[in-house]
């Protein structure tokens, strides 16, 4: 069984503020599961498929889906998503196409959504509009890799009082204080990135994942998630077995990119099996 | 105190709406002890005692300051100084802030060092503190700028650097930064980021800043001296802007001193081919900070442009955009072309060979300097020599 998911601190703040994004980790917690949490590249690896990826990502087992926004310097990103960032900007993609598919999609959807991206292309569109415009198109959540606690507050403020979860990330670096100040604000679940560094694919966890994972739940008011570097159906597993949901970003890219949509779907579906099998 | 320090007092890190941290989460806390380590060396007599006989002894300040004669003639102008950072060991004013941070990040632990460049300035300069202090020290480069600077990659290489090649975007400074940073959050525990210029997320820009600000403490002591009075006009080449914010920030106070930054204008600002981005670009985020920006509709960045690699970079420092809003200081650009003949101009008049970059300095003092005639002194930042871009500029000219 998840360790904490059922302690009754959790069970009575997780219900602080429903939305769409904690009650999906409400309803998998009391399945005994943890959530799959698919990122993609919206318009990547072509515009044309975008939809039918996003309706891949559900189909095979998806909890909650991330869907990229494309920015020309992603700091946070791994070659992986470098490129998939750099193919979705060639194909075109902004955020207003980017609103106009998640629209298309959620109209016969209801899997939750979070945008996914830098602050710079959303100033640029304008913050307002922007909220305005994700909470038209469906998303449930918005996560911004460089806009850390505290960063700016009157952005950080207005994106917490919109009608969207605001997700935010805690890292191995960052201290219980600042973790418990990160899940008090916090809203939907906090992401946990298992690793100092940034979003890729690779062979081993760390040891210590496991522990902090724990650590960092009790500490947290809200589910925690974990991604970065999570690219196989044993690592999903393993992790899954302590977080509430699981993040796979650049592995999935990759075999879009380079299999496609079939071996994507195989992908996703033997991750779904080894979370389900393994907790 | 002045003001800008005073609103830096706060919890936000900024310059009026510039600056900030927008970061990865991974880098908060980090950011944070930096700038713990960096105010408790601010105030410290024995790290200030070893960095000034560091500068001495082995930078060789102060630098001069130099009255150039000939190329007062034959512009037809009032008096000029050149503050001469070309002279400083390692050739640019970059040393500076590289010992400043080396010693800090020595303090702090730190056994390995990161840095970005761009003409290759700034990591001949890393790789000199880090030789000078036994410290482990890779340095990012774009692919473009390598083949620009090949012998600053070699300098680098001698000096025991590890140099790693930046294939991604632009493969110039940026795209160098946007690797640098990677490295950072994934070593952040063991390793030091030295950034070359007064960008990047607070406390960089304040603290390149100060280990900066000693050509400017130097310069206005220099030219009272020499001159009898302060200058009427500072000018410096701007890409990131350290040397300019360096050397500004000794006369920010004196109204009666104009303070002009001069960006690379490239092919000319209306062929998009530029790196000015005060003049041409708005307010945006990028490496950490709010500043201005080159970037399209949406919010991408667009490629910079400069005959300069050292000036090849579509951010610029918060602290200058704060300046530009708040009308203490001026920015405007020069193109490639007017950059190569004040290039030759200054070797021909002074036997002074300028870096491309300090040539775009030159370049507007060619311009303004008869303007100045009768109201008094012109001082201009040399910010490096010109050496390392001799074999590109002939090259350019063979073609």
């Amino acid at each position: 069984m998840t360790i904490g998911i059922v302690r009754e601190k959790n069970t009575c703040i997780w219900g602080r503020k429903v939305t769409a994004i904690s009650d999906c980790f409400i309803s998998k917690r009391d399945e005994g599961r943890s959530a799959l949490i698919p990122y993609v590249t919206c318009g990547s690896p072509s515009l044309e498929e975008s939809l039918d990826i996003l309706g891949l990502l559900e189909d095979a087992g998806g909890d909650i889906i991330e869907l990229g926004i494309p920015f020309s310097d992603p700091l946070a990103d791994g070659p992986t998503i470098q490129s998939s960032s750099q193919l979705a900007l060639e194909n075109g993609v902004n955020v207003e196409t980017v609103l106009r598919i998640l629209s298309d999609f959620k109209r016969d959807s209801n899997i939750p959504v979070i945008l996914f991206s830098y602050l710079n292309p959303i100033l640029q569109y304008g913050l307002e509009e922007f909220l305005r415009g994700v909470q038209q198109a469906g998303a449930e959540g918005i996560l911004l890799t460089d806009v850390p606690e505290g960063s700016d507050p009157s952005i950080e403020g207005m994106i917490l009082e919109s009608e969207v979860d605001f997700i935010r990330l805690v890292a191995p670096t960052t201290d219980y204080d600042r973790i418990a100040k990160i899940s008090k604000n916090g809203q939907g679940f906090l992401y946990y990135i298992s690793r100092t560094g940034v979003t890729g694919a690779r062979d081993l966890l760390r040891e210590e994942l496991a522990k902090e994972i724990v650590a960092v739940k009790r500490v947290s008011e809200i589910p925690v998630a974990v991604g970065f570097g999570i690219s196989t159906p044993d690592q999903a597993a393993m992790v899954g077995k302590v977080a509430d949901g699981v993040v796979v970003g650049s592995a999935l890219v990759k075999i879009l990119k380079e299999e496609g949509m079939e071996a994507a779907s195989c992908f996703m579906r033997s991750l779904r099996e080894a979370l389900d099998l393994g907790t | 105190m002045n003001e800008v320090d005073k609103s830096l007092k706060g919890s936000d890190h900024r310059f009026g709406v510039f600056g900030g941290r927008y970061v990865p989460e991974t880098l908060m806390p980090a950011l944070e002890k930096l700038e713990t380590a960096y105010e408790e060396i601010r105030g410290n007599e024995e790290f200030k005692k070893r960095l000034e006989l560091f500068y001495r002894d082995y930078v060789g300040r102060p630098s001069p300051l130099y009255r150039a004669r000939r190329l007062e003639k034959f512009l037809g102008a009032g008096p000029i100084y050149l503050k001469r950072e070309d002279l400083n060991h390692t050739g640019a004013h970059k040393i500076n802030n590289t010992l400043g941070q080396a010693l800090l990040a020595q303090r702090m632990g730190k056994k390995r060092i990161i840095a970005e460049t761009g003409a290759g300035q700034h990591g001949v300069a890393t790789a000199t503190a880090c030789a000078l202090f036994n410290m482990q020290c890779v340095v990012y480069m774009g692919e473009l700028d390598i083949e620009r600077q090949a012998l600053n990659v070699y300098r680098m290489k001698l000096l025991g650097a590890e140099v790693r090649p930046v294939n991604s975007g632009t493969r110039t400074l940026k795209d160098a930064t946007n690797e640098a940073i990677r490295d950072w959050v994934t070593n952040v525990d063991s390793s030091h980021y030295i950034i070359g210029s007064v960008v990047g997320p607070d406390p960089f820009p304040r603290m390149v800043r100060d280990f900066q600000s000693i050509i400017g403490i130097e310069a206005r002591y220099q030219i009272i001296e020499k001159h009898g009075s302060l200058p009427v006009a500072v000018l410096a080449c701007v890409g990131g802007g350290s040397n300019a914010m360096g050397i500004f920030q000794a006369f920010r106070d004196d109204p009666e001193v104009e303070l002009i930054g001069i960006e690379a204008g490239g092919e000319g600002i209306d062929s998009g081919k530029h790196s000015a981005t005060l003049e041409a670009g708005r307010p945006g985020v990028l490496h950490g900070a709010m500043s201005y920006l080159l970037q399209d509709a949406d919010g991408q960045v667009s490629p910079a442009h400069s005959v300069s690699a050292g000036l090849d970079y579509p951010g610029v420092g918060p602290e200058h955009a704060y300046l530009k809003d708040s009308g203490k200081a001026q920015y405007v650009s020069v193109t490639n072309d007017e950059a190569l003949r004040a290039f030759h101009d200054l070797a021909q008049q002074e036997g002074i060979i300028p870096a491309l970059e300090s040539a775009h300095a030159i370049a507007h003092l060619s311009k303004i300097a008869r303007d100045y005639k009768n109201s008094g002194a012109v001082l201009v930042c040399l910010s490096g020599r010109g050496d390392k871009d001799v074999a590109q500029v002939s090259l350019l000219e063979m073609e």
